[in-house]
This record gives structure tokens, sequence and C-alpha cells, in this order.
């Protein structure tokens, strides 16, 4: 598998079925570690990085993983376009921060991006777990296997007290960051959502945008993760963010039915305009986009109308973003032409799949 | 829609500000946008950084343990001072967290709530860590049971103590 088909290509995360997938879009679990005795990655030169990359990648061939996970791709993240280095962001393969200019990053990742280890990231190693729909556990299963397995062969940075050694001090421990992102449009429009968000910090937890940090909550989408890294051991934090996500799913799932009994009919008109406006319109912003496709998804989850796959919304929320525009489109675009061609990506993807 | 600001590009950032009750709603295009973010009070980029955040912690930490030979500790690895910790926010390598432990904790502390690792150990390197920690704990028991003067029960956990540090040797 080449770089360009994962550019391209579709992500497991996408496929929209499992536990609570009509509310919960993705689990993900990644893990913070350091290989013993080198520098971290922002203290080092490149040839220190590729010091590390060939480490890491050499674990990452040998026998255990690639036995029990499948062969890992390595793509050179250094040496992609920027609009390519985007796109994986995009798809949540890698993160921002990875996407930045500098030598030495890159991506071992397996076939359906469920699997993926950031190299050269704030810490030497980020093994991520990405997958469909609540599946906390499972997400830290294999996160945790693919990390036991990289470990028969490297040595890492780790001490009793302090556990695995990162970077940031905010990482330190077992260096598990989880999170979850959930849709949440009953408690927004039943104005709920401020006191279950300031709820959350209160049980550190924190609340992020589509993209992580600091990146603005759109489309009614919220990524719930932990804050606390070192004390807590894995089953704990991982235990609590899933009880949190629960409590989260009643809540939602009790506003959901609250609009559908009190105002039937003005949630249908609301959902069906959307509906017509993403199948019709020929200009839209990110936001406007992103705005509607929650209503639709909504209004699917609801019943209130049918015909499209969750999964066709879950591709979109992807190929709706400017660098996924530019990169399917091949060319760079002004703000005013994506728009254009947000609409008509849109347009094409829910005509063809109405029934 | 054209940018408020040139009243040439086409905008693409809306800001809505709310300030006590008023609301007023601005539309810009990416350059100027980017020209008066600081006037505007937002952050076009997010650049708001959890190092400096940690940085500018660090700085009120009163210091644990040995009264600080402060600016001068340095890492013998990775050559990384406390003070380049303090501007940084990031360590430099894993020797950095033996180095300035007594600093760190308080600032641990703050951000985690507790300062002992809980969780996972590696599973291949982590084995002398547990015979580690066991060793510890038969030495202590060594040592009472000699206060104690159970010797025939000493000589059987010294005989441990011997084999646990046999194989951590080997």
């Amino acid at each position: 598998m080449a770089a360009h088909d994962l550019i391209t290509g579709q992500c497991r995360w996408m496929e929209g079925s499992g536990p609570h997938a009509e509310i919960v879009i993705t689990s993900r679990v990644r893990l913070a570690r350091n290989l013993a005795g080198r520098p971290f990655p922002h203290l080092l030169d490149d040839k220190g990085k590729q010091g590390v990359l060939a480490a890491v990648a050499s674990a990452a061939g040998a026998g255990a993983v690639a036995q029990r996970y499948g062969k890992l791709t390595a793509i050179q993240v250094s040496e992609l376009p920027a609009l390519d280095r985007q796109i994986l962001v995009e798809k949540h393969l890698i993160s921002p921060q990875h996407a930045q200019p500098g030598g030495g990053k890159a991506l071992l990742v397996n076939g359906d991006g469920s699997i993926g280890i950031m190299v050269n990231e704030e810490d030497h190693l980020r093994i991520q777990c990405l997958l469909p729909a609540l599946q906390l556990h499972e997400a830290w299963r294999t996160a945790t296997g693919v990390d036991d397995a990289l470990e028969e062969t490297l040595d890492y940075a780790f001490d009793e007290k302090h556990g695995f050694l990162t970077a940031c001090p905010t990482n330190v421990g077992t260096g598990l960051r989880a999170s979850v992102m959930v849709h949440l449009p009953g408690l927004v429009m039943t104005k709920q959502i401020g006191r279950v968000l300031s709820a959350l910090s209160q049980v550190g937890l924190a609340v992020r945008g589509f993209y992580g940090e600091g990146t603005e909550a759109v489309g009614n989408l919220f990524q719930v993760s932990n804050q606390i890294t070192l004390g807590q051991g894995e089953e704990e934090i991982l235990g609590n963010l899933s009880a949190v996500v629960k409590q989260i799913i009643d809540q939602e799932r009790s506003a959901r039915e609250a609009l559908v009994r009190e105002a039937r009919v003005q949630l249908a008109d609301r959902v069906g305009r959307a509906y017509g406006t993403l199948q019709n319109a020929h200009i839209l912003n990110s936001q406007e986009a992103l705005a509607l496709m929650s209503e639709l998804r909504l209004g699917l989850d609801l019943k209130l109308v049918k015909g499209v796959d969750t999964r066709v919304l879950n591709e979109l929320l992807v190929a709706i973003q400017p660098a996924s525009l530019q990169g399917a489109a091949g060319r760079e675009m002004q703000p005013f032409e994506r728009d254009v061609h947000r609409a008509q990506v849109v347009r094409n993807r829910l005509v063809t799949i109405q029934s | 829609m054209v940018c408020q600001e040139c009243k040439q590009k086409p905008a693409s950032v809306h800001i809505t500000q709310i300030i006590n009750n008023d609301k007023t709603k601005i539309s810009l295009c990416e350059d100027c946008a980017r020209a008066y973010q600081h006037q505007l009070g937002f952050n076009f980029e997010p650049n708001f950084s959890i190092h400096k955040f940690l940085a500018n912690l660090l700085d009120h930490e009163p210091v644990v343990g040995k009264p600080a030979r402060a600016s001068g500790e340095q890492c013998p690895q990775c050559g990384l001072t406390y003070s380049q910790f303090g501007q940084l926010g990031r360590l430099g390598c894993d020797r950095c967290y033996q180095v300035f432990a007594g600093r760190l904790e308080p600032l641990l502390r703050r951000i985690h709530g507790g300062f002992a690792h809980g969780g996972k150990v590696p599973r291949r390197t982590g084995g002398a860590i547990r015979v580690k920690q066991e060793l510890r704990r038969l030495k202590a028991e060594l040592q009472q049971l000699v206060a104690q003067e159970e010797f025939e029960r000493a000589a059987k956990v010294r005989d441990t103590i011997r084999q646990l540090e046999q194989q951590l040797q080997a």
C-alpha cells in the first residue's frame, strides 16, 4: 500500500457501525512512548530522528507486530506535500502537530487506518488505535497489544515512579489518551449542552472540537478525553471515560426522544430542509455543511428521513474538509471555489446513494 | 460576501462578538483576519501552547528537596538545563526525570493530582523493575527478622534475595 492509497482511500472508523454508532462516531486510544537513552524529538537533529525511525520501523517490521496486526506501511510524512499531510490530519490519522513542517516525521499505518504509529511527533512514538462507534476497550486492547509487540525489541523510557516518560509532563505515567467523538445535536438543541460539558471538566475529562486541541466544536461534534495520565491505571482511566460517555449517550438519547415527542413536525421540517439544502445547494461553506449534515444525521437516527447511510455521512465529514477537497480535485482552490466544489461533492454523494 | 476590511477579497472568516449582550458580526477575508486577530482578541490560528502554559506554572513552583543550585542544574545525557525546561515546558530525555525529579513533583501533582505511576509496566524490560520491587520488600523483611532474632526465617529470606540478585545480574 502506498501513501497514495491511504490518502485517497477510506478508513475503518468511517464504517459507522458498532455500539452506539448513532451517537458515538469514533473511539481512539493513543499511547505516548519514548526510547530509552535518547533525547526526545524536539532536541533531536535530523540524523537523530532518522535513527529513531529506523529503530521503530525495524521493531514494527519484526515478527511480533506483523504477525498479530498485519503489515504496517511506513510513510515519510515530512516528505509529503503540505496538502497531503493536511489530508492525513483531516482523516484523523496524524495530529495537526505531526503535519507541521520539519524533518524526520513518519507514520507507520495498517491498511484501514485503524492502527497507526506516529514517529517523532512530540514523543518518539505515538501508538494510536482508532475505531468506529463506542469501542474504547477494543481500541485499548489493540493499542496495548501493539505496544507489547514493539516492546519485545525496543527499550522504552520508563521508570518505576513516573511510568512511561514523555516529553511533556502532561502525558507522563500511562502515556494514555483515550478519546471519544460524540454527536450531540439533541443536547445542543435543548440547550443542555453547557451543563453537560461543565460537568465533564469536574470529573477530570476534557472536551474539544472535531480536530482536537484548540479546535472549535462544529456540527455538534465533541471530543471527550481523559486529562490525567499519572496515578491512575489504564483500566481505571478507560472505565471512567466509558462510564461518563454512557451517561452522555443516555442524556442525548432522552433529549432526542423529547424533541420527537414535543416537536416532531418542527424537527421533521428542519431535517427535511437540511437534506434538501445538502442535495441542492451550489455553494456550501464548511460550517454550514457540517451543521446541515448534523441535522441530517439526527433525522436518520430518528427515522424522520431515510436513504442515507451513516458511512456516507462519515466519509463526507472528511471529504468536505479543505485539504481533502483540494486533494480530490487535484488543484489548489480559493475559499469561494472550495465552497462551490464542496456543494458539488455533497450533491453527488447524496444523490448517488439515494434509493 | 466581501471582506468588511479590505472590501476586495471574499470573506471567509466570520466572527461573532458578544459584549454585554451586544452582538456584533464581523466578516473578514483570511488575510485581514490574520492581520487583525490580536486587536479582535482571537486566535486565527490557535497558537495557545500547553508548553508555555506549563512553563509559566513552573516559575512559581516551590522547590522540593535539595535547595536550589537552581539554574546550574543540567541533564548529563541531553544537556537540557532547568531554565531551558522552564522555557520549553518539555523535558529533554528520560534522564531529565531523575535530574529534575524534586522540581517536577509539585508540577506533576498539580497536573495529575498524584505522582506515582499506577499503570502498565513494560513486559520485557519491566521484569527487572518487578524484581527490584520484590528485592526492596525482601530486604526490609530481612532487617526486621534479624531485629526479631528470627534467624532461621531470615536465612531463607537471605537465600531468596541472593537468588533474585543473581537473576538480575544474569
